[in-house]
């Protein structure tokens, strides 16, 4: 069997299960449900994420261990996961396959080698220098997440860059080596001034262009939903995304962008890509030339998927192990061996050092502007209410890929991408929004803790949720806190009867209490015209039938403490009262009015878990008399509202 | 210039002037068509309501309540059925049956906030054995709809005992309006799972409700509404009252084995569940519920809705006057 069939049968192979695990990542014990299936292992492959996270955190989290099998595959043959199994990567490599029409004659031109290619390197050095920010801080005022050797690596690697970058700045050698030192005890010092936390934080922003970070939040935001609402196979209940529409545009420009260039994501913006090139520098196969020099047709060109030159000097960091350049040699002197390309190599595309230095500085002043708002501190937005089981904001962020796996699995639906309302460094991670969805948070619910790939949302358990055994002295999960809108209210506004929020809510005993409250009608007062049994005939205005039916309702003489005598059912001019005894206790010519029983709503933050329930049942439609904000979560205690 | 130049200009032009005079013609006629002199009337009422629910209800003289006491809802099942003459008297070879449980929410069944799993299981089979050709358990949840189905151990136990479980989807709601109603009224109902339906059999536990004052057999058929439901809350004795009148059922199934006294209707807490060992099979749903009323230590006139269904002929709070069997499974 030729190459190249291998290569598609291995692209097709890993595709089909990477969309067989974004099928069953639903939730459920079904056959087409997420069971025991490794729905996160393509999310744990790709070694980008593992390492930011590791870089962020320290350490590096269960299933993501198995970035290292890519990582061994890459140092051992280069970028094979990008052309033989990255799922991102054969949809890109189909498209652009497919849109050879649009470009014939000129093939080998859009494969050719681009200034471009090396944006990517410059992406990932953000990313990573963002995602180390917190390390970085560490080498210049030791903190405990680090061990002092990695720290003293670190510091020792700052010296280097920075000598690096001064010599090309400084001529002579000793005066750059002085500067560097001078700037490394600035940074010493600096560090004794720099606050923690708040300004030098890391932030893991590399689910925004990872290749299967996207892809799975394409899947999981836009295709998926778009098929349970169409087809509706075997997925979820059909649910709603907010910003759906913006991340269904970018996941088709993303894939349309290969009908321009072919493989337009992987070459230009794949910052997985970018790594696992550089991972591969000492790899020992290798696609080479087998000669100097060779009839220069090109033909090896017009199709190269990573637009490497294998006609000329190879870009090895560049090359995605497509293998077409292997059968379209006429002459055959393109092979894969150990040896390099008798026409010389470059590892890399044209990336500037200069220009990495810049991006590692971004970098590294990425979370402090991200973080000027305050939204991780001070200034967290009110809408901000995360899942269960999420981590403190800041390492909340130091995790979540974005990859939308929580989402998905939520059999609510009312897991959401955030917005960049809340944010932008929040943008697509996980946020409830109580209008969409079936329901609020189920409270004997725990699958978004078990799905989560890195755990930014942590596993926990149902009696840690709920308060129970264990965990009764600390008390259930709390996402948030339900506050009443009195100005919307029906029941504190209006004077209409309602409690939906009281009577959904899912606590034991309930989180909304209720006080009895009697209230005058506008219509009225009468006087009694006459009284028979339990029907009572009034003079004046007439009232609307069925207007005080019901038991609600109530009619008492005008400027009586008492509440009242219960009514059943009224006609224009006729109030029946529940008990026919009552009837002796009004006398004609009493003047009365109309009093409604009111039960307004009141919550208790020391119950309430913030599970949405009631904004979700609420009947004010628009913007809910009862609303969920991310007061009093459980995961910050320092943005409780009160103790005990 | 020649003669045949200008024919040929003035063909070229009498052709063109035919195009443009079509093309008039054309724009003309569309947009005189489709002239519109009045502005869109935003929301009307819509007129295509479909027919009420049928009336399933069996009027024959036998016994219409039996109270059972017991502790295995199964076995006081049996006996309840027994006590009001037999399945057979509900049930004849062929038909096709509806159960309409309480599947509110997505709650383990000894929460007792949703209708218990056993009870569900065996009322399939009594179907079933007595000839029933299909049986379909739907409701409308508060929760999440299939998680509430499955943590409610509802849709095993009816799958295992043979039945099919219908969940809501979109497509499976009718507007109806109930003639005389002011609530219900091109409302969105679960009506498409009637279709066909020839029994329909009411199956809920006995729960503390906040509004209501509790919910029982007649409050269950609020799991036919669909929409924005919530705002019924509003005039909740009204709705229960035209719930009662608008679903007509064959047999209610009234569970008081163990009843929630309070944070219904979702309680949360064993503590909430209080045991009262009793089991009501009734054809009056209103004596069922007056007669469930005395279970949570409340009696009629707390209950405004009872007397307001009553009133509507839908069955009587009076429920001793039915002369119940009452009758004891140790």
């Amino acid at each position: 069997m030729r190459i190249v069939t291998v290569r598609r049968v291995s692209q097709i192979f890993f595709l089909g299960w990477f969309l067989w695990f974004c099928a069953v990542t639903t939730f459920g014990e079904g056959r087409f449900q997420v069971r025991g299936w490794p729905v996160n292992l393509f999310l744990e492959l790709d070694p980008l994420p593992a390492l930011a996270t590791t870089l962020a955190t320290g350490t590096l989290y269960a299933g993501m261990l198995w970035a290292l099998a890519t990582v061994a595959l890459t140092v051992i043959v280069g970028r094979a996961f990008c052309g033989w199994i990255c799922p991102f990567g054969t949809l890109h490599q189909a498209i652009g396959w497919m849109g050879r029409s649009f470009l014939r004659g000129d093939r080998a031109r859009v494969n050719r080698p681009s200034q471009w290619q090396g944006v990517k390197y410059y992406l990932l050095a953000v990313l990573l220098a963002s995602a180390a920010a917190d390390l970085v801080r560490g080498s210049a005022s030791p903190g405990a997440r680090w061990p002092m050797t990695v720290q003293a690596a670190v510091a020792f690697g700052a010296v280097v860059l920075a000598y690096l970058a001064l010599s090309r700045v400084v001529r002579s050698r000793g005066r750059a080596a002085a500067w560097s030192l001078a700037l490394v005890v600035l940074w010493m010092l600096a560090g004794r001034v720099l606050p923690g936390d708040e300004v030098f934080a890391s932030t893991d922003l590399v689910g925004w262009l990872s290749p299967i970070a996207f892809l799975t939040r394409g899947m999981d935001t836009v295709v998926l939903p778009l098929l349970d609402r169409t087809v509706g196979l075997f997925f979820s209940a059909p649910r709603h995304v907010q910003g759906g529409a913006l991340l269904g545009i970018l996941l088709a420009a993303s894939l349309l962008a290969n009908l321009a260039i072919p493989r337009f994501y992987c070459r230009f913006l794949c910052p997985s890509g970018a790594l696992m090139g550089l991972l591969g520098r000492n790899s020992l196969w290798r696609v080479a030339r087998t000669t100097p020099a060779c009839s220069n047709c090109k033909a090896c060109d017009a199709d190269c998927e990573g637009a490497c030159e294998p006609s000329g000097t190879i870009r090895t960091a560049e090359c995605v192990l497509c293998m077409n350049c292997l059968p379209a040699c006429k002459e055959g002197v393109i092979t894969f061996r150990t040896r390099p390309s008798e026409a010389g190599e470059r590892p890399l595309p044209d990336v500037s050092r200069r220009g990495v230095l810049l991006s590692l500085a971004s970098g590294l002043a990425l979370p402090p502007l991200l973080r000027l708002a305050g939204e991780a501190g001070a200034s967290t937005p009110p809408a901000l209410v995360r899942p269960p089981g999420a981590l403190p904001e800041p390492e909340f962020l130091d995790r979540c890929l974005r990859c939308g796996q929580c989402m998905r699995i939520c059999p609510t639906g009312v897991l959401q991408p955030a917005g960049i309302d809340t944010g932008v460094e929040a943008l697509w991670t996980p946020v409830l929004n109580n209008r969409i969805g079936t329901s609020g948070c189920q409270p004997n619910c725990v699958a978004c803790g078990f799905v989560c790939p890195t755990a930014a949302i942590r596993p926990f358990t149902l009696d840690e949720k709920l308060g129970r055994g264990d965990h009764h002295a600390t008390g259930p999960l709390k996402m948030g806190c339900a506050f009443i809108d009195r100005g919307r209210c029906l029941p504190w506004a209006m004077g209409r009867p309602c409690i939906v929020c009281q009577e959904n809510c899912p606590v034991s005993p309930k989180a909304i209490v209720l006080e009895s409250w009697v209230e005058t009608l506008r219509e009225g007062p009468w006087d009694v015209a006459a009284i028979d049994d339990a029907t009572v005939r009034l003079d004046g205005a007439p009232l609307r039938p069925g207007r005080v039916a019901g038991g609600d309702y109530l009619v008492a003489v005008v400027g009586t403490p008492e509440p009242g005598l219960r009514v059943r059912d009224n006609t224009a001019d006729q109030v029946v009262l529940a008990r026919p005894e009552d009837g002796a206790l009004l006398a004609a010519g009493a003047r009365v009015e109309l009093r409604v029983r009111l039960h307004r709503p009141y919550i208790d933050p020391g119950r309430c878990t913030g599970c949405g329930v009631c904004e979700h049942e609420c009947p004010v439609v628009g913007l809910r008399a009862v609303r969920i904000t991310s007061e009093n979560e459980s995961r910050d205690p320092r943005r409780s509202m009160g103790r005990g | 210039m020649k003669a045949g130049s200008d024919e040929g200009s003035r063909r070229e032009f009498l052709i063109r002037a035919a195009r443009a005079g079509a093309t008039l013609a054309l724009a003309g006629t569309a947009g005189l068509a489709l002239h519109d002199t009045s502005a869109p009337t935003g929301v009307t009422a819509s007129t295509a309501s479909g027919p009420p629910l049928p009336d399933w209800s069996l009027r024959d003289d036998g016994p219409r309540l039996a109270i059972i006491t017991g502790r295995d809802r199964r076995r006081t099942l049996e006996r309840s059925i027994d006590a009001l003459g037999g399945i057979g008297r509900f049930i004849r070879p062929g038909d096709r049956v509806l159960l309409k449980p309480n599947a509110g929410f997505a709650t383990p069944p000894d929460l007792c906030a949703t209708t218990h799993p056993d009870l569900v299981g065996a009322m399939v089979r009594l179907c079933l054995g007595a000839g029933a050709r299909s049986v379909i358990v739907t409701d409308n949840p508060v929760g999440d709809p299939a998680t509430s189905f499955r943590l409610s151990g509802i849709a095993e136990a009816a799958e295992q005992a043979g039945a099919t479980v219908v969940l809501p989807r979109e497509s499976l709601f009718r507007s109806l309006s109930l003639p005389g109603s002011t609530l219900i009224r091109d409302w969105p109902i679960l009506a498409e799972p009637f279709d066909g339906i020839d029994r329909v059999i009411g199956i809920c536990p006995v729960k503390d409700h906040s509004r209501s004052g509790a919910t029982m057999a007649l409050k269950n058929w609020y799991g036919l509404l669909g929409g924005r439901r919530n705002l019924f809350h509003q005039r909740i004795s009204e709705i229960i009252r035209d719930l009662a009148v608008m679903v007509r059922p064959t047999l209610v199934i009234l569970d008081g084995t163990a009843v929630m006294r309070r944070n219904g209707p979702t309680g949360g807490a064993l503590d909430d569940v209080e045991i009262r060992n009793t089991l009501i099979a009734s054809l009056d749903q209103v004596a069922a519920d007056a007669f469930g009323a005395t279970l949570l230590g409340r009696v009629a006139g707390d209950l405004p809705w009872l007397g307001m269904a009553s009133a509507a002929g839908m069955g009587t709070v009076d429920w001793e006057s039915l002369k119940p069997r009452r009758e004891a499974v140790d």
